[in-house]
Order: C-alpha cells, then structure tokens, then sequence
C-alpha cells in the first residue's frame, strides 16, 4: 500500500492514525517526515516511510513493555533490535555528511529513551553507536585520534582553538564503513551470553550453595552452563510481588540443577549457608553500583554480613553513563495494585502504597563484575565506560 | 500399666542404690584402722546416701555415667578425708558433702527435643511407640524437604491430625482437639494468641477434670496433661511461650497439697491460670506500652513488621500484635506518628494489622519486604515484636526479622524489640536451621495473570520449596529490649532468666 503525503497538513494527522498509544505532545515529529515535504522521488519516500513505520513500532514496543516484571523482551534482544534499528537509519536515511547522521540519531535516541527511561539498554546503543561514527570519521580523515578521544592537558594547551569537529567533511566510504562497524557491533551482541557463559566453570566449584534472586536469563545460562560438568545447589529467592524466581527456578530444575525457592522474608536466614551470591542486573552505573530487581540491596547486605562473595553477571551493553543521586529519575513504581489488591476494600483510599520496581546497589557491597570481556571489579567499571562511550554523548 | 512401670523404675533405683553401696562398702573397707568406723559411718550414711540419691536418680533419668563416677570419686574424697578427721565432727562433713556434689552436676545432660531429629530414625521410632501409647495419631511428613532441613518435619495444611482420630475421641478432651485443629489450620497464630487458647483451653480441662479413686490430683491430673501436650505438639510444634506456660502450670499441680479437697483444688488451679496470663501477658503488655510510648516522639515514622505488633513509622514488621497494641496506646495518648506496615508473602499478615491500624486513624504506609530499603531512609524507628528471646541474646521471631534489623543497620535506625519475660528461655542458638518450623510448602505456589509457575513442583525430582517460619536476629542488629521488667540490652536475658528463677 502506497501512501503519499501531499499536503503538510494531512502529515501529522497521517501520522497519528498509525499509532495505537497517544503520542506524547512533546514529542517532535520524525526530522525525516519534515525534510521530506516537498521531495517527489518515489522510491526515497518508501523507504523513508518504511523507516519511520519501524521507528514508530519500536517506540510503541518500548511504551507498552514497561511492567514491573521486565520488558516483553530481554535486555539482550532490546540492544539488537536496537543496534538494528540505528543500523537501517544510517543505510536509508537521507545524509550526507557524518555530523547530519549524528544529529539524527540522537533525536532519535531522545524519542527511544523518553519513551521507556528505565530501559537504559536502548540509550546505551545509541552512544555506542554514535562512538562508532566519531571513529570512522576520524579514521576517514586519516588522523590517529582514536587513542586520545579525551583532550589531554597537553592538547587542550597547544593546540589553541577548538580542534573540535562539526564533522562536516563529507566521505563517500564513510557510509560503509559505518554499516559495517554497526555489523560488529551486532556480532559482539549476539556472542555476550555465550562469552560469559564460557566462565563459569571458573567460577563455580562442586558441592556449592548458590543464590540468586529473580529471573535474569544471563544467570540462567551461566548457571546452566556450569551445571554440565559440576553438582551444586541452587537458591533463588522469589522476588515478589512478581514472583520472577519461580520461572528462574522452574527452568533451573528442569536443567538438572538442585534448586530450592524461599520467599525474600528468608534471604538473611538461609544467607548463612550460601557460599556465593550471583545475580544479574537491569543496568551497571557508572560508579560501579547497579539498579537492580527489589530486594538485591537487602541481598547484598545480607552478603556482605556474611562476607559472601556477590558477583554480577552483566554483559557490557547494560553499562551506562549515569549516576544514582537522580531521586526522582531513579526509581520506576508500578501499579500498587500488585501489593495490595484491589479487593482489600476500602482501607485503600486511606494507606500509600508503594511498588517500586528497582534498588539501588552501591559499588561497595559488589565483589565482581563479570562481563564478555571479562571480569572487572567494580572499581574499574568507570574505565571502561570511557572506552565504550564519548564524554560529549552522556547527555544524548 | 502405669503402675507396672512405676514398679520397674523402683527396683531400678533400688538395684542401682545396692550397687553403689557395694561399691562404697568395698572402697571403704580399703582404708586400714578403721573398722570402727566403717560400720558406724554406713548407718548415717546409709540413710543419708539413698535419700539423697533416691530424688536424684529419680529427677535425672539422664545422668551419665561419668556424673556417677565423679560422684563416688567425691564421696571416696570425702570418706577419706572424714577418716583422717576420726571424729563425729567429720561426719556432717562427708554428709553435707555428698549432698553438694549431686547437686552441682545436676544440669548437665539436656535431652534433645524431638522435632529437631527427624532425621534420626531411633527417636522417631521412639516418639511413635510414645504415640501409639497415648494413643494419639502420627502426623506424617509431606513433600520434598530441603536437605538442610532434613532434620525438622514439614506437614501440609491440608492433611490435619484430626482426619485420624475417631469421634468421640476418648483419649482427647474435646476442647484440646479444637485447639489442635485451629493450630494447625493457621486459625490461631501468634505465640501471645496461641498461649493463651492454650491456658484458656486447660482451664477447660481442669473444670471437667475428675479424680479417679486411689490417684491423687497433683499426679494423676499431670499424667492426664501429658498426651494432650503430645497431640498439640503434632499439630504444631510449641512455642517457647506455650512451653514455658505449661512448665508453670505443671509446677503448680504438683504443689497441690494432697490433703486439699478436689473442688478447692480445682478453683486453685483456675485461678493460677487466671493470674498467669493476667500478669505476664495482660498487665506485661500494659507496662511495655508505657515504656514504649516514651521512645515514641512527635512527628516519627515508625517501621512495622506485621508479626511484631509494633511498628512505628517505625515499621512494624510482620504483625505483632503487641507492637499493635502499642501503636494504638500511642496514638491515644495523642502522639504523631506515622506508620509504615512491612509485609511478607505467603502469609501476609500485615494486611490485618493495617487493617487495625487504619481503623484507630493512624497514618499508615503499607509495602512488601522487598521494598525495605527503598523505605528506610524515611524512616526513624524500627519496632520488632519477638517469638522468643534467647539465652545468648538472640531474637527469635517471624522469618524477616533479621532482615529488616539488618537493613535498618545499614542505615543507621535504632531498632527496639518488645518481648513480655514468659517468652524468654533457656535454648542458645547461633542460625536458624538448627531449630526452625518448616510450614506448608504449597503456601509459596500463586497465581498470576492466569499461570501457576510451580503448579507441579512435586512431579520435578530436583525443586524444592521452602517454607521457613521463624528466624534468629543476631543481638548486635538489635539496640534495645523492651520488656515488662523494663529496658533491657540484649545480652541481659540470662540475667532475667537467673532471677526469675530464683524467684520461683
């Protein structure tokens, strides 16, 4: 089905009929619709609308997954649908030189997060992304900035004004090799579970007690990875009121693995006898701590208390350039309905109740990070991040 | 049959006291240049010895036999001493001093309670010959246990002891079976509310309790009592509140003078009870909330488990209905406070308690334990209510507890822990898998958006639930102990116990 736009007018109505949520008003409209007015090129026109459609499908996705017991995907297919999405817009939009693709992804970007701010993975991508084209550009340009991306103190002296791009220079081959650098990317994402599920056995030995809380499918896989070749006993704590733990435990014992379910009132009670504490995460903060499932700060308490070791298992594109003190962006609330039902009658209108989704965990009760690359303390998470990430792209 | 045991355990102790006497008379042959001695010393010591270890044996069926042998050990010392003395005033001596000695090594060897060994298949073997005996039904297990709690018993709710007795029962009274039935149904639940179903029903027991001829009151009514408290314990396994409740009331039946007159006996024994649970847990209550309400400033938020009846935005925990009491008694008094209601599945018994709470008007927060440190740093007073508290100044109460103390220590907030002195007792215990109740696994299976995730966790050989019913608070969580004595650091509850038993 062919669609045109021909008045400006008719666009933006066109354009809301297609969503199925209301869109919020302070969302711009597409800068690819609005440059595309007055162009009469068929086949352009197609491929843009195809784009935006996309675009669009994927804005409704994130709005409507956003329940408290996690997207209706996993992290892991968000950052590929993602990178897969960024990847079509630098193959079909309209640019020509590498600052206008920038432009365009963060507005996009902007959009992606606004629409679902808890779901980090999707922001990550896109700076990831963004890092992507600021390297390729410099590559075109033939100058080794590559190993020093922030100015030195030595740099910013000597070489007077700011050496800073507008990356206006336009590079035929930049396109390609962009694409094929998002391709990498894509690589790199879908071998995260099976690089960190090759560590396990080094970390996992016979006869052990492990525990773990909710459902996160990293854990699963290590867990099961390692349960091919070594016995031990698992302890998943349930995490309600979603109550996550008990697919986690289903699919955990159906692997073989020697699994108890304890509700989270127990976690300190049986924390005596656990000699590691594995969880997964929502997202890495910059400063090494975590947001994480409710109920992982008393678990890492409890650890600490006991001096277990906690170890989380996050590939590296949960990693995120934020920090914590944000209060009222931190923490996401569901409906209280899941606390307390709606059939507890009328003491509902006189009590507050709260369903807050995340905890914060801070960088001092973690003992190691275990990523597809490796493994890092959490001292060394701020590291890396200057690695995966611009400074300029923190702030989309 | 009784008296035919009664009859054994005598030629026991007789057999055991001829044979200690051989033993003496050949150790005291021994020692040369007394034979004037030996026939004079026996006679007293002979009455003396078999009085003082005719009680002994007889209050310490479970005296090893290294007690025994440092007891002649010392009567050897004694009678040696005695002799180099040669004189009547040795006599007293060796006399005052055998009696020192069974008394000093009296509470050495504690019996292991029985629902801690299930794993042992001699005690249950024993414990179900003691049934049969009684002629109480065995509860048996249910469901996969946990391997670190092989060692307890896990009974399903649905399976009740009374589904074995016959009707009428002729062992049971009547008003022990319901009590039973509502234990283990969950009906009756809170140690403070089970202690006293528990009087209140004995007071039953006692008003239709007639003596048999030729037994008397203070023996047979005890004997009476002992398979009633067999069949509760196998609906629920007691509490130390429950345990302590019947060593009172089993103390005073045998203080019953035998002469006393059976009705004058009987409004004896019900007015003891009466003032039993009128003093420790009415007044006890009455006098911690006095206490308590000084703790409580304007303008708090006080953080309530439901099992502990307080909870001030304190947060209550997991209800007590004490802490309860105590936040209403508050806010009567006019105190502005808010209240933050801390809830666990499966049991959720916080509900009722805000239920409560929001009656009287108090300002109430109600979240689940998950939730807890999002909740904390608004908050400025923890109250814990306690199941027990225990000799090494543990707090055992509801599973959570130690959780909630331990966040609440993480950031800063005093916790208090109010506990009436009949919980106290005498068990020291380090975790809480050593002694520990294992509730209804099935309790952990919900329902949502239409699936039963762990719908069929029997049929997969390797899932286990568990279901943990109390749990310990280390005493460095914990900064004060309200009790009705007054206010108490943790570490004092030895101290208590001494002088409570010294006033008994």
């Amino acid at each position: 089905m062919r669609r045109r736009h021909n008045h400006p007018d008719v666009v933006p109505n066109h354009f809301h009929r297609q969503h199925t949520h209301t869109q919020t008003p302070s969302c711009p409209v597409s800068p690819l619709i609005s440059s595309r007015f007055y162009t009469t090129t068929m086949p352009a026109p197609d491929k843009e609308i195809d784009l935006t459609e996309r675009i669009e499908a994927f804005l409704s996705d994130l709005k409507r997954g956003g329940s408290g017991t996690g997207p209706l995907r996993g992290s892991a297919e968000m950052a590929r649908e993602t990178t897969a999405l960024l990847r079509r817009i630098a193959a079909q939009a309209r640019w020509s030189n590498a600052g206008d693709l920038m432009e365009i992804i963060r507005t996009e970007g902007r959009r992606m997060t606004a629409a679902q701010p808890s779901e980090t993975t999707v922001g990550n991508m896109i700076r990831r992304v963004l890092k992507i084209i600021r390297e390729e550009y410099a590559r075109s340009r033939g100058s080794s900035e590559e190993t020093d991306q922030q100015e030195s103190l030595h740099k910013l002296l000597t070489s007077g004004g700011l050496s800073e791009e507008n990356f206006r220079q336009h590079f035929a081959a930049l396109k390609a090799n962009v694409i094929e650098a998002i391709n990498e990317l894509l690589t790199e994402l879908e071998g995260t579970t099976d690089n960190i599920k090759m560590q396990a056995l080094e970390h996992i030995h016979s006869n052990e007690v492990i525990m773990t809380i909710g459902r996160s499918r990293t854990v699963e896989a290590f867990l099961k990875d390692a349960a091919r070749k070594r016995k031990f006993h698992v302890i998943v704590a349930e995490c309600a009121p979603f109550c996550q733990g008990h697919k986690m435990a289903t699919s955990l014992s159906e692997a073989g693995i020697e699994t108890t379910v304890i509700t989270d009132a127990a976690i300190f009670a049986v924390m005596s006898r656990v000699n590691k504490v594995i969880i997964g995460t929502q997202t890495v903060l910059a400063n090494g701590g975590l947001r994480a499932v409710n109920g992982t700060h008393t678990l890492a308490l409890a650890a600490k208390h006991h001096s277990t070791p906690l170890i989380v298992c996050a590939p590296m594109f949960k990693l995120s350039p934020q920090f914590p003190n944000e209060e009222d962006t931190f923490h996401k609330f569901v409906s209280p309905h899941e606390v307390l039902p709606f059939t507890e009658g009328e003491i509902l209108s006189k009590v507050n109740v709260h369903c807050p989704v995340f905890d914060y965990v801070p960088p001092e009760l973690i003992t190691l990070f275990i990523s597809n690359i490796g493994g890092h303390a959490p001292s060394y998470i701020y590291r890396l991040m200057s690695e995966l990430y611009h400074p300029e792209d923190h702030e989309l | 049959k009784e008296e035919k045991q009664r009859l054994r355990k005598e030629k026991k102790q007789q057999k055991k006291n001829k044979e200690k006497n051989d033993e003496k008379t050949s150790h005291e042959e021994q020692p040369a240049g007394s034979a004037s001695q030996p026939p004079a010393q026996p006679s007293p010591k002979a009455v003396p010895v078999p009085a003082s270890e005719a009680p002994a044996p007889a209050d310490k069926p479970a005296k090893s036999k290294a007690d025994l042998k440092a007891e002649r050990r010392a009567r050897q010392e004694a009678e040696r001493a005695s002799k180099g003395k040669k004189g009547d005033v040795g006599q007293p001596a060796p006399t005052g001093k055998l009696k020192a000695p069974p008394s000093e090594l009296q509470p050495v060897v504690k019996r292991l309670p029985e629902h801690v060994q299930v794993d042992n298949p001699e005690v249950v073997k024993k414990l179900a010959k003691k049934l049969e005996r009684q002629q109480i039904p065995l509860r048996s297990d249910y469901g996969y246990k946990v391997s670190l709690f092989s060692h307890l018993h896990q009974y399903s709710r649905k399976a009740p002891l009374t589904q074995q007795l016959g009707i009428p029962s002729t062992v049971i009274h009547p008003a022990i079976v319901r009590l039973g039935l509502q234990y283990s149904q969950g009906i009756v639940a809170g140690s403070n509310a089970r202690s006293v179903a528990l009087l209140h029903a004995f007071q039953q027991v006692i008003r239709d309790y007639t003596t048999p001829p030729n037994e008397e009151l203070s023996r047979d009514l005890v004997n009476k009592l002992k398979p009633y408290i067999s069949f509760l314990n196998q609906c629920r396994p007691l509490s130390a509140s429950m345990g302590n409740a019947i060593k009172y009331i089993k103390k005073e039946i045998s203080n019953i003078p035998s002469q006393c007159k059976e009705e004058e006996a009987k409004i004896k024994l019900l007015n003891c009870i009466e003032r039993y649970i009128n003093e420790k847990i009415v007044l006890a209550a009455k006098a911690i909330a006095k206490y308590s309400i000084e703790k409580i400033s304007d303008g708090d938020v006080i953080l309530f488990p439901p099992n502990c009846s307080f909870n001030v935005t304190i947060s209550t925990s997991i209800s007590s209905s004490l802490v309860n009491h105590i936040l209403c008694e508050a806010f009567e008094k006019k105190r502005k406070f808010r209240v933050i209601v801390v809830d666990s599945r499966p049991r959720l018994e916080g509900r009722e308690a805000l239920r409560r709470l929001v009656q009287k008007g108090i300002s109430c927060t109600y979240v689940l334990i998950s939730a807890v440190s999002y909740i904390l740093p608004e908050v400025s007073k923890v109250f814990l209510g306690a199941h027990a508290l225990l000799a090494n100044g543990y707090v055992m109460s509801r599973v959570g507890t130690s959780q909630i103390a331990l966040v609440a220590k993480a950031f800063n907030v005093p916790v208090l822990v109010c506990c009436e002195t009949y919980k106290f007792c005498e068990r020291v215990q380090t975790d809480s898998f050593v002694s520990n109740e294992l509730d209804d696994p099935d309790d952990l299976i919900v329902t949502r958006k239409g699936k039963t995730q762990l719908e069929h966790w029997q049929k997969v050989p390797s899932l286990g639930l568990l279901n943990l019913v109390y749990d310990v608070t280390p005493p460095d969580f914990v900064d004060l102990v309200i009790t009705d004595l007054g206010m108490i650091p943790c570490t004092s509850v030895p101290v208590v116990l001494r002088v409570k038993n010294v006033d008994q």
